[in-house]
């Protein structure tokens, strides 16, 4: 490897290289040093009103109930949302894989085309369609029988009807991909299964599911670490509400640093869930491993 | 045989119903934008409005300045669209054919990156851009999306492909490392290049988190940060809000049914990131 061919290769990467560097490596460790410090208004106003606080907004977030209240409500999204979507994404591509229609391809496109949609716009819609007098929703409820739900007004409600969404949205993502997946098993393992008196679900389960393993991993980690970042979904839908019901790990960083300027406190925040994100990764990957998916 | 097109027919209902849970809010959106003002507060709900009109369009334009939010929307995706393919396209190159020092390494890192949450970034970002003066302009919503691991990663594995011998022998016969790229490497990556454009272009278009941090002035809001701000004031203007969604999801809708075959494409190569 010569200098010039060496040169040549900085040359091309080099651009990238420093935009990342500058616009997020130097961010990345900005934001420790921040959440290490008491930056706030003042500081704001003038630098020199920093002080170096150590680890003290961290204890301080764990004092902090509506912190706390955050990480539950980020929970609840990611521990009911991600194996519903998954499931859902799962039975969709089961569907379009098996389907002896030439029509697959439509069904492709309509099954995928909310998540291309712009989540800001997508939420106003669903807004109405939980509206509680004039929604969609109730108005087939009522068709059944079923008393009107006050879906985004009730802490009971906000984030089931916060999670209808997020599924509604995002299942068609992990459905090509679970399809693509689905393609590569060969059919004679299904017919050796069929062979030796599998019914469906047998074949389901001893053929489709290991196969899929690593792909399921992947997705559900994939999925989880999206959700994780909950953020825009309760900003137009509830704005966290009601009773703080929807705030988010996202919503309390965005409230605290943009709305109120405690940069020091809200990194720490954002650290915490980078934490919570890595940490819950790691489990998955070990849950995966000792299950034989991966 | 009679029970498996019995099941036959099953599958179909249950995908026929699926695909309507997919289609329904957004068909709702578009009959619900041509209603006259009021008519969709009412129950039951309206599927299709009674005497279609632009009223809520016409009331959009005139009141909201719309215009110039999707024309905002409109800059910033199509520069940043520019940007990702000028700094990932030659990356993405440079990572899969040229030979530097601490490459491989230098990748590896890129890629354990991609476990940082973005958002991890936007505090001291924000303050970064404030010292250099870039908040609240286009420049700033496209500072953290003009270059991104997953576009360089999309591109790398694209290039890989290309075989040595032909940048080899362009070489030999004197070809400059500039044109090369432009006259060989351009033309073979064009397909992934168009995918790569295409999830930069969505992925600006419907941001929402950092565009509503870094654009402080009404006047520069993109169509995102403009519609939660209206969906606030216009709560009980349901014709109107789904009149603005209309024209904020279809611009990507279409552009996404134009170019499916290379978002799947892109979707399955990248998920490795996602």
């Amino acid at each position: 490897m010569t200098v010039r061919r060496s040169l040549v290769g900085w040359i091309f990467a080099g651009p990238a290289l420093i935009m990342l560097g500058l616009f997020f490596f130097v961010p990345v460790l900005l934001a420790f040093a921040l959440s290490l410090t008491n930056f706030d208004l003042y500081s704001l106003a003038d630098y020199g009103n920093t002080e170096f606080v150590g680890f003290a907004n961290y204890a301080e977030l764990l004092r902090t109930p509506l912190f706390w209240k955050a990480l539950g409500n980020t929970f609840y999204f990611v521990v009911v949302g991600v194996p519903l979507s998954i499931a859902v994404s799962l039975g969709a591509a089961l569907l379009l894989n098996g389907a002896a229609t030439r029509l697959v391809g439509l069904f492709r496109t309509a099954l995928f085309a909310p998540v291309v949609t712009t989540l800001v716009a997508v939420a106003v819609i669903w807004r109405y369609l939980l509206h509680t007098r004039y929604g969609f929703i109730n108005y087939v409820l009522d068709a059944v029988g079923v008393a009107p739900v006050d879906w985004l007004g009730d802490p009971h409600w906000s984030m089931p009807a916060i999670i209808l969404f997020a599924v509604w949205k995002n299942f068609g993502y992990n459905m090509v991909i679970l399809l693509a997946g689905l393609q590569t098993i060969p059919s004679d393992l299904y017919e050796a299964a069929r062979i030796d008196g599998a019914n469906s679900w047998q074949r389901f389960r001893h053929v489709t599911v290991p196969a899929l393993g690593p792909m399921l991993l992947l997705v559900s980690i994939l999925t989880m670490a999206g959700y994780f970042q909950l953020f825009a979904e309760p900003y137009v839908m509830t704005q966290g509400g009601p009773v703080e019901s929807t705030v988010s790990v996202l919503y309390f960083m965005y409230d605290q640093g943009f709305k109120w300027w405690n940069l020091g406190f809200a990194s720490a925040v954002a650290f915490a869930l980078f934490l919570v994100m890595v940490l819950f990764t790691t489990l998955q990957y070990r849950f995966a491993r000792a299950r034989g998916m991966d | 045989m009679r029970a498996r097109s019995g099941g036959r027919i099953f599958r179909f209902a249950v995908m026929l119903l699926l695909a309507a849970f997919a289609v329904f809010p957004l068909l709702w959106m578009l009959s619900v934008s041509f209603m006259d003002p009021g008519e969709a507060s009412r129950f039951p709900p309206p599927l299709l409005p009674e005497a279609p009109g632009l009223s809520a369009y016409r009331a959009l334009f005139e009141t909201t300045g719309i215009a110039s939010y999707f024309l905002n929307s409109l800059i910033v995706a199509t520069l940043g669209t520019f940007l990702s393919l000028g700094f990932n396209g030659a990356a993405g190159y440079a990572f899969a054919k040229l030979r530097f020092k601490g490459r491989d390494r230098i990748f590896q890192l890129l890629l354990a990156a991609l476990v940082i949450p973005a958002q991890v970034t936007m505090l001291p970002l924000f303050l970064m851009l404030k010292e250099l003066g870039l908040i609240n302009s286009f420049a700033g919503v496209l500072v953290p999306v003009a270059t991104s691991v997953f576009g360089i990663f999309l591109v790398r594995q694209y290039a890989l492909s290309i075989p040595d011998e032909l940048l080899e022998a362009a070489r030999v016969d004197g070809a400059g490392e500039g044109r090369i790229f432009l006259q060989i490497v351009v033309p073979v990556l064009t397909p992934i290049l168009i995918t790569l454009a295409l999830f930069t272009f969505l992925a600006v278009w419907n941001d929402f988190m950092w565009p509503l941090i870094v654009l402080t002035d009404q006047e520069n809001y993109t169509l995102p940060v403009a519609l939660a701000a209206l969906s606030r004031e216009h709560v009980q203007d349901n014709e109107l809000m789904m009149a603005g969604s209309v024209l904020t999801v279809l611009p990507v809708l279409f552009l996404f049914l134009a170019l499916q075959r290379y978002y799947l494409q892109g979707l399955l190569a990248g998920s490795v990131k996602g």
